[in-house]
């Protein structure tokens, strides 16, 4: 074939000169029909093993392309086969456009290909040139169908694009924050929501309880790069414009946006999720997913479920819950209850420690509380402070000052005097799960009378408030809510100290006869 | 217009003469200040006032000084009455004449009567009388005379100058009488008799001056003659001859001699400061340098020049071993040198016994070398050590002398030996390294022991009080030390010994420069709490501290004091240790002996203060938890980073349990080695168990500790339910055995009840009291209530305000004091011109009328403007004048109070 001898030479030529000569041809090619042959020394290049030839080529290809689409140089319709189209009677207008419509395909095919490729640059090009594709499609669709009656959107290019870029191997967090870009367009957003759906739903019933670690978390960090905006006005920004019928185009309705999403959420929800992904899900559930959703009580299975695995997910899951209970007027049974028995030494120790203090503080900031329940938290926050670091006890001391002050009848667990003179077990039981029965009001916080002894001055002085009647005014925990170790230290570290009292003791050598360390450890 | 003045120099003559009695009395003199009201114990100065009294005290006051100034204005010359007692006013007028003309008389009397011949003045010379001296004159024999030199006699220069007549002249009346028998005699003879006479005088003089001379020169000549012979033994020749002149002695005086003789209480030396003390350690390590690098560089030579000879405390300083010494080197310098006559086999010996000698003396100073390095160690030397210090140094003093001839003939091996022993020494001076790097190349190839040495001997080189910059230096030091320790530490493997040494300099300069120290640590256990954070950040965890860092917290505990409720220092090290005891997950046993050097920081820390640290309780019960086998139905929480069960849950299960008969306690390293892993079974069961015994331990420590604590029992709930359910008595060997029957007994002996919490009882609020308040009233007046600087400038502002009011009055006094003078001086002119006038009036008969009129006229108008212009000028001048006082009042009060100012003219009316 004459064709296929001719891309040989340019393929010989093409790796001296590449930049320059597929420059020279896409203009060749779009200068004169006679150079039609030449697409396959771009296609040619863009199969080539560099990376570079291959981002060039494919800024070629877009450029070649996307003017052959504004030409509409390109087949519009069922597309022929290609021998068929050569033997086939059409005119050499035709038959041009049917080879063109070909290359381009075979072109976008290999640029989803490409997609998978290890190195971000080419991914990132082949995307842009996609979208430039299918923007191009947008503006001239290569269907034949009636477009005033329909909406034009290269629908099916976009699902390609999802699909390829929820990949179940690699990572492609970069690529989707590229991706990103094109979010920001309203249509695109809507339709990729919706090939999103449709993409988790196949790919998860494919696999059902498997977890796939990767996809999901492509797919995650996918919709949580989804903007969504909050009025309908704001809905402006659009790829591809419609000449007619705006108004009951559904990429322009706000509620079908929400619908979308909330599909698109639920959808992703429904499956099992790894742990990590749970947590992830939860910590941006409640501001970057409720409020779009239509009916956020959808996510109740969800969220209830979350909230009884226990742990740091228990704890995260408050959070959406709170937005449903607060907002929308969720009843959620035994919930103080259940928060009772999410206090565990753990909390003092997790990474959502801040966030969790701050709920758990909106929570029984009521001043409706049984004076029983608030008794049995104050208790049991004291009893787990006794295994807390200094940084969780410079919250929950204040943190329990401020129940008893909003509390006037939790007085008697710091100041009981009437029973002054008798001595008694502690009678708070700590294993019981229900806040009636633990007795935490006949109980005195002896825990914090412990922590006047903590080896650090500010916890020992904050525990100290106990000794005399509480001020009146609460504590604002929000200020020590994020304070880290570091911090607490940088304090020590920093200020200024005018006189430094020494170790009078002569030190003489590094374990000293009497020390601790020197009786099981030895220097060598 | 003359009247009023008349009639007030009238009064004023009248009441000079009256006295004052008279005046006190007489009821018109008199004004009485009535009192309104009379105010009991206060007595009042001012009831009874003299009014005429006072103004002519004033008066008079003005006129001496004030009516003298105002004369003397604008007049550039003075007169001054040098009259005698012109100003003296205690002497009487007639005593004034008197004297006044005594001295008129002598001053008439010295001009004019020098050639009055009749007068019978006497001469004087220097208050003596001529005629006195003359008389005397042979008496006259003072050495200053026998000079001549521009010397006078009075007869010589009578004789000379004076001319005859004057000689005869001042002859007296008995010398007249003389004169009258040798009245033979001429003029000429006389003064050739004189001349002759002195003349002779001055020969006998010369004579005696010689034979003076003659005698001192012949005794000199003796005495040398008897010195030669005395030189030696006068000391003794003096206390022998002393009983022969005085054979008997009674006991009493030689009693009181003996005492004489008896050693008196010396003064002791005083304490020396530090600075000094420093300066001689330095000196000391200086010359001691000074002399290593002599000996390095193979120079032996000066040795006997440069060093004192040595005095032993035997020594009767009468130089009985140096005459000795003498001897023998004179001996042998014979033997050697000069003459030769010893025998060769003598040579041999004496050679032999060089070698010997040589051998003993590099022995010598090696020991020498020892005692210094001891020397620097206990810093101050004992009497002893400086006894056996200087005796060494006499011995090889004594040995360098004996031998310091033939030296030369020394092989050359032995001073290559010598020199080479110098160069192994260490030096004794060290700069003070600049840098970190600096101090890594000064320690760098030393033995630990020798690394500390330097350290001190810098330290000690470099003492503050030595020099300006020293102390940066040695603050430097710290920080360089510091860093040392901690590459040390971190060296493969660990040079712990060393930093062991190192520990007593680091305590000695943290004690010198403890803010310095401070930062230092402090900037350490910064950056590693920052690194942490970081990881932590990133991972959520972090991996345990190396052995430099637990090396800094342990150094930390041992230089500052770990009991403070709040230390710049110890207290974020105690956060440190903490925050790694909760965000360290234990992946390996290395990961647990870190763990628990870190537990006993911990405990070690808490031991005087025994304040509670949950994170070491979570730690010891997790460290428990690794070695429960069935994880399964726990009765008890872990908190992070321990984990109920996972990868690393039984890393200290034992293998086997043969292991338990075997085991023996040992400590175990504080660097954990790598080659853990590669152990034998039996070795890491073993040293399981050496890591449950220690965590055991520190339980049972725990246990004591916290005892008091209201909670304790729900704090060791974990550990309790651990080793009553999950680590059984069986499973363990012997000496745990005992470990945990003790904690358990412990936790049981605990008492469980409390009583229950109650606020600390308040001071009742003590009721209002209606008692008067009582103030210190300092001043009479409004001025209470005021701080202490208001009340002082209330008062600097009435006094201000009296003295302005009081200088405004004398000044309107002075004034009008003035303008009286002034206008009788233009009365007085008048009434002279008038007078005048009249007189020529009276001479040129009625052609005057129109004349004279117009005059007066113009007069009048005069005298009117004058008299207003000149009372303003006066009142103006001597504002200045008076108002000084006001002034100065001014500028106290404006230095007291900067705000208010009182603009410049408001005092001036």
């Amino acid at each position: 074939m004459a064709l296929t001898e001719k891309r040989n030479v340019s393929s010989k030529l093409n790796p001296k000169r590449p930049k320059i000569d597929i420059e020279s041809i896409v203009e060749g090619i779009l200068g004169s029909r006679k150079r039609a042959n030449d697409v396959f020394d771009i296609l040619e290049s863009l199969r080539s093993a560099k990376e570079k030839d291959v981002i060039s080529a494919a800024s070629a290809c877009s450029k070649l392309f996307s003017t052959l689409l504004e030409r509409k140089d390109l087949f519009i319709g069922k597309l022929p086969d290609e021998d068929e189209a050569l033997n086939g009677d059409y005119s050499a207008e035709e038959k041009y456009h049917i080879f063109m419509r070909h290359r381009y395909n075979s072109c976008v095919e290999m640029l989803l290909e490409y997609l998978h490729h290890e190195v971000h640059e080419v991914k990132e090009s082949v995307l842009s040139c996609l979208m430039k594709f299918a923007a191009a499609e947008g503006q001239h669709p290569l269907e034949d169908m009636d477009w005033s009656e329909h909406y034009s959107f290269p629908r099916q290019l976009i699902q390609l694009v999802v699909d390829n870029i929820l990949s179940k191997t690699t990572d492609n967090s970069l690529l989707i924050s590229k991706f990103q870009e094109y979010l920001e367009m309203e249509d695109v957003r809507y339709y990729v929501m919706s090939s999103i759906r449709v993409n988790v739903s196949a790919v998860m019933e494919k696999n059902k309880e498997v977890l796939l670690h990767v996809y999901q978390n492509n797919v995650f960090t996918l919709m949580s790069s989804i903007n969504m905006p909050s009025q309908e006005s704001e809905l402006t920004n659009f790829m591809v414009k419609q000449e007619a019928k705006l108004e009951d185009w559904k990429a322009t309705k706000l509620s079908d946006h929400k619908r979308g999403f909330e599909k698109m959420w639920l959808g992703f929800l429904k499956y099992k999720l790894p742990v990590s992904m749970y947590k992830k899900v939860l910590v941006i559930l409640h501001d970057a997913v409720l409020p779009h959703m239509i009916k956020p009580t959808l996510m109740i299975d969800f969220l209830t479920a979350a909230y009884d695995v226990g742990g740091a997910i228990s704890l995260l899951a408050l959070n959406g819950l709170f937005v449903l209970i607060h907002q929308h007027n969720l009843d959620y049974p035994d919930f103080y209850r259940k928060l009772y028995n999410l206090l565990e030494p753990s909390v003092f120790h997790a990474k959502y420690r801040a966030r969790f203090f701050h709920l758990v503080n909106l929570f029984l900031s009521s001043s409706h509380l049984p004076v029983y329940l608030v008794a049995a938290f104050a208790k049991r926050l004291a009893r787990l402070a006794l295994t807390a670091p200094p940084t969780a006890l410079l919250i929950v001391l204040p943190f329990i000052y401020n129940l008893i002050r909003r509390h006037p009848s939790c007085r008697v667990l710091i100041h009981k005097p009437t029973a002054e003179d008798e001595a008694l077990e502690d009678p708070y039981v700590m294993d019981e799960e229900d806040p009636v029965h633990c007795c935490a009001l006949e109980s005195s916080l002896w825990e914090i009378k412990t922590l006047q002894k903590h080896y650090h001055p500010d916890v020992a002085k904050a525990a100290m408030l106990i000794n005399t009647p509480l001020p009146v005014q609460e504590d604002d925990i929000s200020e020590v809510l994020e304070i880290t170790t570091h911090e607490l230290m940088e304090r020590d570290l920093k200020s200024e100290t005018k006189s430094v009292p020494l170790e009078f003791e002569t030190a003489t050598e590094l374990l000293r006869g009497g020390d601790v360390i020197k009786q099981h450890f030895s220097l060598v | 217009m003359g009247k009023p003045p008349k009639k007030k120099s009238l009064a004023d003559k009248v009441r000079k003469t009256k006295t004052a009695s008279e005046i006190k009395n007489n009821p018109f003199e008199v004004k009485i200040n009535r009192k309104k009201f009379d105010v009991l114990g206060r007595k009042s100065k001012h009831d009874v006032g003299l009014p005429g009294v006072s103004r002519s005290k004033a008066i008079n006051k003005r006129k001496e000084t004030l009516l003298k100034e105002y004369k003397q204005k604008n007049k550039a010359n003075k007169f001054v009455d040098r009259r005698f007692g012109e100003y003296d006013t205690k002497m009487a007028p007639e005593d004034k004449i008197l004297q006044r003309f005594a001295i008129e008389r002598q001053r008439v009397h010295e001009k004019k009567d020098v050639y009055n011949l009749n007068e019978e003045e006497e001469l004087t010379h220097y208050g003596q009388s001529l005629a006195e001296i003359e008389k005397f004159n042979d008496n006259v024999n003072s050495d200053d005379e026998s000079e001549e030199k521009g010397l006078l006699s009075a007869e010589l220069t009578a004789s000379h100058f004076g001319g005859g007549g004057g000689l005869l002249r001042k002859k007296t009346s008995e010398e007249q009488e003389e004169q009258g028998n040798q009245r033979a005699k001429s003029r000429q003879e006389l003064i050739e008799e004189l001349i002759q006479k002195s003349k002779l005088e001055k020969r006998e003089r010369q004579v005696q001056r010689e034979e003076a001379q003659e005698l001192t020169e012949k005794l000199d000549q003796e005495w040398k003659s008897i010195q030669a012979l005395m030189v030696k033994k006068t000391p003794k020749s003096e206390q022998t001859d002393k009983p022969e002149e005085k054979p008997k002695l009674e006991e009493y005086d030689m009693m009181v001699r003996e005492l004489g003789f008896e050693m008196k209480a010396q003064p002791s030396e005083r304490m020396k400061s530090p600075e000094e003390l420093a300066k001689e350690e330095e000196e000391k390590l200086q010359k001691l340098e000074a002399d290593r690098l002599r000996r390095m560089i193979g120079e032996d030579g000066g040795d006997g020049v440069q060093r004192p000879a040595h005095l032993s405390a035997d020594d009767l300083n009468d130089g009985f071993i140096l005459d000795k010494h003498d001897k023998k080197t004179l001996s042998y310098q014979d033997g050697k040198w000069n003459i030769g006559k010893e025998t060769e086999a003598n040579q041999k010996e004496e050679l032999e016994e060089e070698q010997g000698e040589e051998e003993e003396e590099s022995d010598g100073g090696e020991e020498e070398d020892e005692s210094d390095g001891g020397e620097e160690e206990e810093e101050e030397c004992s009497s002893e050590e400086e006894d056996g210090h200087s005796d060494l140094d006499s011995e090889q003093e004594s040995e360098e002398e004996t031998s310091s001839k033939p030296k030369q003939s020394l092989s050359r091996e032995e001073l290559k030996a010598q020199q080479e022993a110098a160069k192994a020494e260490l030096p004794y001076t060290f700069p003070a390294p600049e840098s970190y790097e600096d101090l890594r190349r000064l320690l760098r190839g030393h033995t630990p022991e020798n690394q500390r040495l330097i350290v001190a001997r810098t330290q000690k080189c470099n003492h503050p009080s030595l020099a300006a910059g020293n102390k940066l230096k040695l603050q430097k030091l710290f920080g360089f030390l510091l860093e040392y320790i901690g590459e040390l530490a971190t060296r493969s493997p660990p040079e712990l010994t060393t930093v062991d040494k190192l520990i007593p300099e680091l305590y000695t300069l943290c004690q010198m420069f403890p803010l310095a120290a401070c930062q230092a640590m402090q900037s350490i256990l910064g950056d590693a709490a920052h690194s942490m954070e970081e990881v932590l950040e990133v991972k959520g965890h972090a991996s345990f501290p190396t052995l430099d860092m637990l090396i800094y917290l342990k150094v930390t505990a041992l230089l500052f004091p770990t009991s403070d409720f709040r230390h710049p220092v110890t207290t974020p090290a105690l956060l440190l240790i903490c925050q790694a005891l909760t965000k360290c997950p234990v992946r390996s046993l290395q990961d647990l002996t870190s763990g628990l050097v870190l537990c006993c920081l911990a405990v070690e820390y808490v031991s005087l203060s025994k304040r509670f640290l949950p994170e070491l309780i979570n730690f010891l019960s997790g460290t428990l938890h690794l070695a429960v086998q069935d994880k399964t139905s726990l009765g008890y929480t872990l908190v992070p980073p321990f984990r109920l069960a996972g990868k690393y849950s039984n890393l200290l299960v034992l293998s086997s349990s043969e292991c338990c008969e075997s085991w023996s306690k040992e400590s175990l390293p504080l660097s954990v080695r790598l080659e853990l892993d590669a152990r034998s079974d039996l070795d890491k069961d073993h040293y399981r168990l050496n890591c449950l015994s220690t965590c055991l331990d520190l339980v049972k420590r725990c246990c004591l500790l916290y005892k008091d604590l209201p909670s304790f029992i729900h704090v060791f709930q974990p550990i309790r339910a651990l080793l009553s359910k999950h680590l059984l008595t069986q499973t363990l060997p012997k000496p745990l055995q005992k470990f945990h029957s003790e904690i358990l007994d412990c936790l049981k002996e605990a008492p469980l009840t409390h009583s229950r919490l109650v606020f600390e009882k308040k001071k009742p609020i003590p009721l209002k009291l209606l008692t008067p308040k009582i103030v210190e009233v300092l001043d009479y007046g409004k001025k209470r209530g005021s701080t202490r600087e208001e009340r002082e400038r209330e008062r600097l502002k009435h006094k201000y305000k009296k003295e302005f009011k009081g200088a405004l009055r004398e000044i309107r006094k002075d004034s009008r004091f003035l303008a009286r003078e002034k206008l009788s001086e233009v009365m007085n002119r008048d009434a002279e011109r008038k007078r005048k006038v009249k007189e020529k009036g009276r001479d040129k008969g009625g052609g005057a009328g129109f004349h004279k009129n117009k005059q007066s006229v113009m007069n009048k108008s005069q005298l009117l403007d004058l008299q207003k212009e000149k009372k303003r000028k006066t009142t103006h001048n001597n504002t200045t004048g008076a108002s000084y006082h006001c002034v100065n009042l001014m500028r106290k009060y404006t230095q007291q109070s900067p705000g208010t100012q009182i603009p410049p003219g408001s005092y001036r009316d």
